[in-house]
């Protein structure tokens, strides 16, 4: 060893001030999350603790806010199933099969989708969409009544279970097309060539090379997706007609739970004190089952992080 | 089983760019043969026309003849894709699909060609794709453990396996060592002087010692000046070509002078 002295590794300021202030926005993140969970908490304590007869419904807190938390599940689930698949479909139409052109055409309505406000999909799903899914409901509890999902009585107006998860549905679309579209863009082409090389049909190189690629991201975007499902307000509000404290799996009748963010928006103007109260319970449930979700879908995307093409 | 290649008049365009220009080879069967030449000349251009990979980038096509054991390659009635199942390909860099398992990424051409087949024998042909690629004894223990886990030499041979286990009639390989180290290199060239028992070989190199070494035939492929088609200048027996080529631009290749 000759006497050369190991110089400190010089730290350059724009290092320091990156480090500083990315580290400050992390802990940022972190204090405005807890500052709103301890919020809905501490507001939630009087609903908790008040006695049953007197929250809203009679029957207690808990009583109250299951069926919401029913009621957006299911909305959000309804909304997941028919977007997703439908989601990775355009996207694998727009990056795989479609003409340059018409792809970009395409894919600049698709976005366009994602920039209308929800009370126009809620004007749409009550006006268009509703009436246009009667006779479905009808033809559906006669024929498919034996499912629970399509028990029935159908409704008259079409305002059901099934037609607010389709208008989720088609808010969603864009959020899960766009990130597929952006993962399946960018597939290596050295993946895809060894697929093609290999005797694989398009079809078959999309499974073997693309579809596995862009997982990761679809469940993301699909997360994404069932972020805004889950906090949707206005169109569930418009669309679905509800009656308190229902708990069903049939999708097409008048008899609906609400969600937690619609029945918030809606009894909200009329509420005071102890109203108040439970409803930022069921916020606080929101807040929880989003949290819930979160982990799950990190849980589902780790569980094969070895495979997942990052390395 | 290893076919000839009767290549004729081939020019290969990208878009309205002639990439190569007036190809006319015969390739033999249970041989290797070597295509050499400096960058840029139309090496890969040929070979990826040779199984109808070029026509998957878009505006690329391809004007002459390729004839497998009399069957036109680019006839009418031709579904590329058989052309590709017939006619295996190995890439410059190691391209394993990453998010398949090692066994998997060796059974993947096999699940293909939608042959049903019992676990037993589909795990033989695994083991017996791995050997034939040289990697058996390093991968046996971690079949089903992510194929980007291996070392780029690895996945290299993990590559040929793939390619083998298909049992193509042909075998490509576009500069298969240029990115590996000199072990791995060595490895990849005892490979090639076994599999040619049983494949008709076409292998791009830079490397001239590698061309001499593993090929019975060898091509010079060259460029008169940027903008212009890349030919095919002389093609003949490696021994040939490496003690006394016909083309002065051949032996100045060989002899480092310029490329
Ligand atoms: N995808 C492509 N699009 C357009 N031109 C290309 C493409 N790939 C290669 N070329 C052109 O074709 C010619 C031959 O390239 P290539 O076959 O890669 O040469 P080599 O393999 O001998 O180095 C070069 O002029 C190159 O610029
Ligand atoms: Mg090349």
């Amino acid at each position: 060893m000759t006497g050369v002295n190991p110089s400190p590794p010089v730290r350059r300021l724009g290092d320091r001030l990156f480090a500083g202030s990315a580290r400050g926005a992390g802990i940022a993140i972190l204090v405005v999350l807890a500052g709103v969970a301890a919020f809905l908490v501490v507001d939630s304590v009087p609903a908790l603790v008040a006695p049953a007869a007197d929250v809203p419904g009679g029957k207690g807190v808990f009583s109250y806010v299951g069926p919401l938390l029913f009621g957006t599940v299911i909305a959000a689930v309804i909304a997941l199933v028919v977007a997703t698949p439908l989601g990775v479909a355009i996207a694998l139409f727009l990056t795989h099969y479609a003409p340059r052109r018409l792809a970009q055409g395409l894919g600049y309505v698709v976005d366009l989708l994602a920039a209308i406000p929800s009370i126009v999909f809620g004007f749409w799903g009550i006006f268009w969409l509703a009436p246009r899914m009667v006779p479905f409901y009808a033809w559906a509890e006669e024929h498919l009544g034996f499912i629970p999902l399509f028990a029935g009585p159908a409704s008259a107006t079409g305002r059901t279970m099934l037609t607010a998860g389709v208008v989720l549905a088609v808010m969603i679309l864009p959020i899960i097309s766009a990130i597929s579209r952006e993962v399946f863009a960018q597939v290596p082409t050295l993946h895809r060539e060894a697929a093609l090389a290999l005797g694989a049909t398009r079809w078959e190189m999309i499974r073997m090379a693309v579809l596995p690629y862009g997982r990761s991201g679809v469940i993301g975007g699909a997360m994404l997706g069932l972020g805004r499902a889950l906090g949707e307000t206005l169109a569930i509000a418009l669309v679905l007609s509800v009656s308190a404290g229902t708990m069903t799996f049939n999708l097409i009748s008048s008899t609906n739970p609400s969600t937690i963010a619609a029945n918030i928006a809606l009894q909200f103007p009329e509420s005071s004190g102890l109203d108040v109260h439970t409803l930022i319970a069921s916020g606080l449930a929101l807040f929880a089952l989003t949290l819930v979700v979160n982990v799950l879908a990190r849980a589902v995307v780790n569980r094969r992080a070895d495979f997942s093409g990052a390395n | 089983m290893a076919k000839r290649i009767d290549i004729s008049d081939l020019d290969i365009f990208y878009g309205d760019f002639r990439a190569v220009a007036d190809v006319t080879v015969s390739i033999e069967p249970r041989s290797v043969t070597a295509l050499i030449g400096p960058s840029g000349c139309g090496k890969s251009t040929f070979l990826r026309s040779i199984n109808r990979m070029h026509e998957v980038l878009p505006g690329a096509r391809v004007e002459g003849k390729v004839v497998m054991d009399g069957q036109d390659l680019y006839g009418a009635d031709v579904d590329p894709v058989d052309v590709r199942r017939q006619i295996g390909m190995v890439f410059q860099r190691p391209n394993p699909f990453p998010t398949m398992s090692i066994y998997d990424n060796v059974a993947a051409g096999i699940r293909l060609n939608a042959r049903r087949m019992a676990k037993t024998d589909l795990d033989g042909l695994v083991e017996r794709s791995l050997q034939a690629a040289n990697l058996w004894r390093e991968v046996r223990d971690r079949l089903n453990r992510p194929a980007s886990g291996l070392s780029g030499g690895q996945q290299q041979r993990l590559c040929i396996a793939r390619a083998i286990a298909v049992e193509p009639d042909v075998l490509l390989m576009d500069e298969p060592a240029s990115a590996l180290d000199p072990i791995s290199t060595l490895a990849i060239e005892d490979l090639m002087t076994e599999l040619k028992e049983r494949f008709t070989i076409v292998i791009v190199t830079h490397n001239m010692q590698q061309a001499a070494r593993v090929s019975e035939q060898t091509g010079f492929f060259n460029l008169s000046s940027a903008g212009q088609p890349g030919r095919l200048v002389e093609f003949d027996s490696t021994e040939k070509i490496f003690s006394n080529p016909e083309q002065k631009a051949t032996e100045d290749y060989i002899s480092g002078r310029f490329g």
